[in-house]
C-alpha cells in the first residue's frame, strides 16, 4: 500500500463513524468488547484461560483467540462471539499472524523453539519451523513475502519465506527482541528490543540493520523503557512504539529515526492498534487494567478507560458496513 | 443612584486600575514569571508524578505540569487580588481611597467597582500565561477557554473580595508582610493548586480536611473543570458563597462609621 493509495483510502472512509475493540483480558479469561469512539466497555465474553493474541479472520467472519494456558487457538463466532473450534496451536501460544492470502497462521511456540503454520482452511498444522532460542514476535509483509519471527534469547530475527516455510536468512538484532513490523512499503522491517530499549530499522532487500534508535525519555529510568508493540502508520512516515512500563507511546519518525513525540499512557503498555479509519491509535494497558486512545492527527491521549484486569492484545472491526473499512484489523504482538 | 453616574464612576475605577497596571510593566511581567517559573522550574522536577492515577476533569493520564496549570491561573489571581489589597492600602494611605469613598454613589457599588477592575486585570494575565503554556504542550480544548472565562471572573472576584476584606484589616502598608505569610502562602499551599486531594490525604487527613474546606482549593477546582469545558456545581457554589462572604465583610470594613476604618482612624472625621 503506498502513499497515493493511503490518501485514496483516507478520502473513502471518512463514511467510517464507529468501531467495536476486541481486547483480551489475560487475568480475567476474557475478552472484552469495547466500543472504540467513546471507549465504552459494552460487554464481556469468556473466552479460554490466559487469552493474550488475537485477530480476525481475512474476511472477519472468525475471531482467533489465543488460550495460552489452554494450549490452543480458539476460534470465535466474530458475530456471536461463541467458541466455535479450535486450532493446533502448539504449546503455550502466544503471539500469532495471518498470512495477507488469509490461509496461513503463524504462531510462535516460546518453550519448543519452533514456529507453528496452520491451515485455516484444514484447521491443522502444516509446518514447524525450527527457529532460535525462545521465539516471541511476528510480522508478515503486506505483501506476503516474508514472513519473521523474533527469537529473545537468540537475539535474532529469522527471515522465513512463506513459499516453502523455511528459514532463509537471520538478522542479529539488540537484545530480547520482542515485536516487529514492516513498513507500508516492505522496504523496511523495525524490531524492538526490550533489554537495550532500542528500536532497529532493517533494510528488507539486504538483511542488515540500517539505522538504530535508542528511547530516552526526561525524567524517566533508562531501565523502566522496554519497547514492545509496534505499529507502522499506512502514511509511511511515522511509527508507534509501546514502551511498556515507561507508560508511553513513542512517535518515531521513519525516515530519521528520531522520536518526535512521546505520549503519556497507562501502566505497562503492550500491544497498538488503529481504528479502520487510522484517526485513532488503542492502547493496551497491563498493569492499570485500561486502554488509552489516542487522536493520532493531534497525537493527543484523549482518554484512558478501564476495561478489566491485564488487557493484552486487541484487534478492530469497523461498526460501518462501508467497503473501505474492510480492511484486516492490525495487531501487534507483544508479551509481558 | 441614577445608571449615568454609576456608568461614569465605573469607567473611571476600571480606567484608573488599567492604566496603573499598563504603566506598571514590571507588575504585568512580574505576574507573569511567578507562574511560568513554577510550571517550567517546580513542575519539571515533578512532571512524572501524577502519571498513575486519573482524575476529574482529566480523562486520562496526565504531566504534573498540566495538573498544575490550573493552580497556576489560580495563583495569578490570588496574588493579583492581594495585589489589590495591597493598592487599597496604599490608597487609603494616600488619601485617594477617601476620595473614592465620598462620592455619593454606595460603598459596595465603588467597592465592587474597584473589585471588577482588578478581575478584569488578572483575567488578562491568565489569558496570557495559558498562551505561554500552549506553546509547553498544557493544551485545553478550546472551548474549555471559553467556559473558563465566567469561572475566571467569579474566582477572580471571590480571591479580589478576600484582598479587599484583608486590607480593611490591615493598618499600614509596612504590615502587609503578614498578609504574604498569614493569608497567602498557607491558601496556596494547603489547596489542590499542587497536588490533588487524594495524594494530600495519603500524607495527612488535617491537610487534607484543611486544603478541602480552603476557598482557593474550590476557585482552583472550578477553573480546572471549567478549562475542560466541565462544570463543577459544588466547587461553583462553594466559591460563590466565599466571594459574597468576603464582599458583604469587606463593605462593612470599609464603613466609616461602622466598621474596621472606625477601629484604624477613629471614625470619619
Amino acid at each position: 500500500m503506498n502513499k497515493y493509495f493511503f490518501m485514496l483510502l483516507m478520502t473513502f472512509s471518512t463514511m467510517i463513524f464507529a468501531d467495536t475493540l476486541y481486547i483480551t483480558l489475560e487475568k480475567d479469561n476474557a475478552l472484552a468488547v469495547v466500543d472504540g469512539e467513546t471507549g465504552q466497555l459494552l460487554k464481556t465474553v469468556p473466552v479460554g484461560q490466559r487469552p493474550r493474541g488475537i485477530a480476525f479472520s481475512k474476511d472477519q467472519a472468525y475471531l482467533y483467540v489465543a488460550a495460552s494456558d489452554d494450549d490452543t487457538i480458539q476460534i470465535l463466532d466474530a458475530t456471536t462471539l461463541q467458541v466455535s473450534g479450535n486450532l493446533p496451536s502448539g504449546d503455550d501460544p502466544e503471539l500469532f499472524k495471518i498470512h495477507p492470502n488469509g490461509l496461513w497462521l503463524y504462531v510462535s511456540n516460546e518453550d519448543d523453539n519452533i514456529v507453528t503454520v496452520v491451515d485455516l482452511k484444514e484447521k491443522k498444522a502444516i509446518a514447524e519451523i525450527a527457529v532460535g532460542v525462545e521465539p516471541e514476535g511476528i510480522a508478515i509483509a503486506q505483501n506476503g513475502q516474508w514472513v519473521v519471527n523474533t527469537s529473545e534469547t537468540t537475539n535474532m530475527v529469522h527471515w522465513i519465506d512463506p513459499q516453502n516455510q523455511s528459514i532463509k536468512d537471520n538478522t542479529l538484532v539488540d537484545p530480547r527482541p520482542r515485536a516487529a513490523e514492516f513498513s507500508v512499503d516492505n522496504q523496511w522491517l523495525f524490531v524492538t528490543s526490550e533489554i537495550a530499549g532500542s528500536l532497529s530499522r532493517i533494510d528488507v532487500s539486504t538483511k542488515q540493520v540500517s539505522a538504530k534508535l535508542n528511547f530516552n525519555i526526561a525524567g524517566v529510568d533508562d531501565e523502566l523503557i522496554q519497547p514492545v508493540g509496534v505499529l507502522a502508520h499506512p502514511n509511511n512516515e511515522m511509527l508507534f512504539v509501546a514502551l511498556g512500563p515507561a507508560n508511553r507511546v513513542a512517535v518515531v519518525d521513519i525516515e530519521t529515526m528520531t522520536v518526535t513525540k512521546y505520549l503519556l499512557v497507562g501502566q505497562r503498555v503492550w500491544n497498538l492498534a488503529f481504528s479502520p479509519d487510522f484517526k485513532r491509535l488503542y492502547t493496551t494497558n497491563g498493569v492499570s487494567n485500561d486502554i488509552s486512545i489516542i487522536n493520532v492527527d493531534k497525537l493527543k491521549v484523549t482518554k484512558s478507560v478501564r476495561v478489566g484486569h491485564y488487557p493484552w492484545g486487541i484487534a478492530v472491526k469497523a461498526n460501518s458496513t462501508d467497503s473501505s473499512s474492510s480492511k484486516s484489523p492490525t495487531f501487534v504482538p507483544a508479551e509481558r | 443612584m441614577r445608571l449615568a453616574h454609576a456608568v461614569i464612576a465605573l469607567k473611571g475605577i476600571i480606567k484608573r486600575e488599567l492604566w496603573r497596571f499598563l504603566l506598571q510593566r514590571e507588575r504585568f511581567v512580574a505576574a507573569l514569571v511567578r507562574p511560568l517559573v513554577w510550571l517550567f522550574v517546580f513542575a519539571a522536577g515533578f512532571r512524572s508524578t501524577l502519571g498513575i492515577a486519573i482524575i476529574p476533569p482529566y480523562e486520562t493520564y496526565i504531566l504534573y505540569e498540566v495538573y498544575i496549570a490550573a493552580g497556576l491561573i489560580g495563583m495569578i489571581q490570588l496574588f493579583n487580588g492581594m495585589q489589590s489589597s495591597l493598592s487599597m492600602v496604599y490608597d487609603r494611605e494616600m488619601g485617594s481611597m477617601k476620595t473614592l469613598l465620598v462620592s455619593p454613589l454606595p460603598r459596595w457599588f465603588l467597592l465592587t467597582g474597584k473589585l471588577m477592575a482588578g478581575t478584569f486585570v488578572s483575567i488578562l494575565q491568565a489569558y496570557v500565561f495559558l498562551l505561554i503554556a500552549w506553546f509547553y504542550d498544557i493544551q485545553a480544548p478550546w472551548f474549555g477557554y471559553v467556559s473558563l472565562f465566567p469561572a475566571l471572573i467569579l474566582a477572580g472576584l471571590m480571591l479580589g473580595a478576600l484582598g479587599m476584606l484583608l486590607s480593611s484589616f490591615i493598618k499600614q502598608l509596612e504590615n502587609f508582610a503578614g498578609v504574604m505569610n498569614f493569608v497567602i502562602f498557607p491558601m496556596f499551599f494547603m489547596s489542590t493548586a499542587l497536588y490533588p486531594l487524594w495524594k494530600i490525604k495519603e500524607s495527612s487527613e488535617l491537610l487534607h480536611t484543611l486544603a478541602s474546606y480552603n476557598p482557593f482549593s474550590q476557585a482552583v477546582e472550578l477553573l480546572r473543570f471549567a478549562m475542560y469545558g466541565q462544570f463543577n456545581g459544588h466547587a461553583f457554589l462553594y466559591t460563590l458563597s466565599a466571594f459574597v462572604f468576603f464582599m458583604t465583610v469587606a463593605v462593612w470594613g470599609y464603613n466609616p462609621s461602622k466598621g474596621m476604618m472606625v477601629k484604624k482612624t477613629g471614625g470619619p472625621n
